[in-house]
């Protein structure tokens, strides 16, 4: 096993808390932690990627528990990938942070944003569905904290909100593991896999409503279209350099889109999958023309970088919908994209409130540019990756029967989301003091306002820190990166949907547990326990892990060591409380 | 036994989803804990339901309840008790900040705690926003 695999858990785990409780009155030195730990879990997350380049499939067994009974981590080329990127996001959002003074204006900034790399490198990983809710809670849990980092009025109020729709959100994640558990009596994803396949007919009913509930949970993640509501406000309201961190929590729940309507609810599977396939398609165009129309229409600067990134994330869903090979690996490519985009308009959003508002201050000529830059990366106009990722959409969805609907919208909404851009930049950038009798202020309800005017009092000389220049300029640097090595990139990305579509060489990667001559097939022709019996009333079935090891077909001496732990430690205590009542 | 523990769950969520569509922090909250309380006592079930079976090993234990999902409700009010807490302090610290407890984002600076005698806090509330809007547009 390779240990490294856990690394970009453990790391921000055991730093986070270090930094909140030992330095926690001392910033410098939380400063200097923060960087080293997320260049650190950048290193990590590279050194990951490269292993996992070679195309097989690494599996890590925490406390070398068998595969279905025990938790497992799994590196494969789409973890790998988005494990970096969320390494690298931490890292820019981290050096952004220190460099504008943002966590200067609140406690623990940099410990929540750890603990928020750790969350997300977490779902990454993890091969099971309950640790996915666990890390999901985690990164939630930080986020919490980062989104009213700061404080304010305004702010606390959209926190609430997003505090309570993700919490109701959780409830539904745990209804929906709960049913599937019900139904495949398991809840490692290779094993439910392999127990889908041979799903009872009676039982696949209940299996689509778990399968539709985790649907559902996971939108609210991707901010997909009936329940991307959550998202402008959130993301408007939120300190910026924490939206641009946020960029990649969106991400998360495309990828467990991606990963379990795949791997478990495979459309191999015939009608269950294609199911999915056909109420999510709509669902992402109706979302991109949501957030196209938000970028058109949305008061104040943050707003409509937040509507944007709803566009974003229905082009994202569009690619990843039908469920195929050359979609999955457009949206592969469109995700690294996505997020740097994301990441590079809201740091360049901070840098322009930092500058004081329309016709005060105008921000400078540098500033401009970065949101330039980030704007047409964000709407897809040629120079940059953005446009060649929506060309791979629009290549992967060709064939598709509803290609004349897709290449409409995304056409249209790239057309539409410049028009959004050019509005919003034109007004912060060239327009001249208020004439008398016409006011430029806007409501209330936006954040920005009060910051920017609190931020142009205060500067006297309103030049950004050369350091939150140069980490707004990273996410840039990433975007013109993928742009030239465009090529490498989608070949990369191709590579990982073929692996992605490849189930039995995760399934059994995951199952096998060490070279053990059991099969993934066997294990899963061994089900005994089972679900059948758990609805007999009062005849329960028995612990799986007896069950698993008792047809005999191969058992290793590790699942025989692993299930009956320490059996001549039982009888002592049992008989204890027997002598007590004596 | 099965239909007790349904209807259960069923009265518990649909109490839950009533009290998280109200407009206050308050209802919202308990609305939210009753749903968790809701998603624990299904949890148990997805195991199936068994009356006197220990759920861990013993040499002489025949039948055995499902040891999983109590592993997973005991994980999952560590969650929610966690998230709960966190959820009180963040609408406490909204109250204080802002002097109301709406959930939704109608902020207004009449929308005091005292709501007006006989006017509907919620109509009182859009009314005074559009009314700001229009002024913003003019």
């Amino acid at each position: 096993m390779n240990h490294w695999i856990v690394a970009p858990i453990v790391l921000p785990a055991i730093l986070a808390p270090i930094m909140a409780l030992a330095m926690r009155h001392d910033l410098v030195l939380q400063r200097v932690f923060s960087l080293v730990g997320t260049i650190a879990t950048l290193l990590i997350g590279i050194g990951l990627f490269l292993l996992a380049g070679g195309d097989d499939i690494s599996v890590y067994r925490l406390g070398d528990w068998p595969a279905p009974f025990g938790i497992v981590l799994v590196l494969d080329r789409l973890s790998a990938m988005m494990v970096m990127l969320t390494s690298a996001l931490g890292l820019i959002v981290s050096a952004y942070a220190i460099g504008s003074d943002w966590d200067r204006r609140g406690w623990h900034f940099h410990p929540l944003l750890l603990f928020q790399v750790m969350g997300v490198n977490g779902a990454f990983l993890t091969g099971d569905a309950f640790n996915l809710f666990v890390f999901f809670e985690v990164l939630l849990i930080a986020s919490y904290g980062l989104m009213i980092h700061g404080g304010g009025g305004v702010r606390m109020r959209a926190g609430i909100q997003y505090v309570a729709f993700n919490l109701a959100g959780s409830t539904l994640f745990l209804f929906a593991l709960g049913t599937l558990y019900a139904v495949t009596g398991t809840l490692n994803m290779a094993d439910m896999a392999v127990r889908m396949a041979e799903l009872d007919p009676g039982k696949e009913a209940l299996a689509m409503v778990g399968a539709t509930l985790l649907l559902v949970v996971f939108a609210i993640k991707a901010a997909l279209f009936p329940v991307q509501f959550w998202l402008p406000g959130t993301y408007a309201n939120a300190p910026a350099p924490v939206a641009a961190m946020f960029a990649i929590m969106t991400k998360v729940g495309a990828y467990a889109i991606l990963r379990i309507f795949t791997l478990v609810f495979a459309p191999a599977l015939g009608e269950v999958g294609y199911f999915f396939s056909d109420i999510l398609l709509p669902a992402a165009l109706v979302t991109l023309i949501v957030g196209t129309l938000g970028t058109l229409g949305g008061i104040g600067i943050g707003r409509i970088v937040a509507f944007s990134v709803v566009g974003s994330m229905g082009t994202l869903m569009i690619a990843i919908a039908p469920f195929n090979e050359a979609g999955a690996a457009a949206a592969i490519y469109y995700v690294a994209h996505s997020t740097f985009a994301t990441a590079a308009l809201f740091l360049a959003v901070d840098l322009i409130r930092h500058r004081g508002e329309v016709g005060e201050v105008k921000p400078s000529g540098l500033v401009g540019a970065y949101f330039f830059a980030g704007a047409i990366a964000m709407a897809g106009m040629p120079p940059l990756s953005g446009f060649i990722g929506k060309l791979l959409i629009l290549d992967a969805s060709a064939d598709h029967p509803l290609a004349p609907w897709i290449w409409g919208i995304i056409l249209a909404t790239s057309i539409l989301t410049i028009v959004g851009f050019a509005r919003e930049g034109s007004r912060v950038f060239w327009k001249t003091a208020p004439t008398p009798g016409e006011s430029l202020k806007e409501p209330e309800i936006e954040i920005e306002e009060q910051e920017a005017q609190a931020a142009s009092r205060a500067v006297t000389a309103p030049m950004p820190a050369p350091l939150s220049l140069v980490a707004a300029a990273l996410p840039l640097g990433m975007i013109v990166l993928l742009t030239i090595f465009s090529g490498p990139a989608f070949r990369y990305a191709e590579a990982t949907a073929a692996q992605l579509f490849e189930r039995e060489a995760y399934i059994s990667a995951v199952l096998d547990y060490e070279g053990s001559a059991k099969r993934p097939a066997e294990i899963g022709a061994a089900k005994p326990y089972g679900y059948g019996d758990a609805h007999d009333g009062g005849n329960a079935h028995d612990g799986p892990e007896d069950e698993g090891g008792e047809p005999g077909l191969a058992p290793t001496e590790e699942t025989e060591t692993g299930t009956d732990a320490e059996p001549p430690a039982r009888p002592v205590l049992q008989v204890a409380p027997d002598q007590g009542g004596n | 036994m099965e239909l007790l523990v349904a209807s259960a769950i069923g009265v518990l969520t649909s109490a839950g989803l009533y009290l998280i569509l109200r407009l206050r922090t308050f209802p919202v909250i308990i609305g939210l804990s009753i749903l968790s309380y809701a998603v624990n006592v299904f949890l148990f079930s997805t195991g199936g339901l068994s009356l006197n079976q220990p759920p861990i090993y013993g040499p002489e234990v025949e039948n055995y309840a499902d040891p999983l999902p109590q592993a997973l409700v005991l994980t999952a009010i560590v969650i929610s008790f966690g998230m709960t807490a966190l959820a009180v302090l963040i609408a406490l610290g909204g109250f204080l900040e802002t002097d109301t407890d709406r959930i939704d984002m109608a902020l207004d600076e009449d929308d005091r705690d005292v709501p007006d005698p006989g006017a509907q806090p919620g109509v009182e509330a859009k009314r005074d926003r559009s009314a700001q809007e229009a002024g913003v547009l003019q």
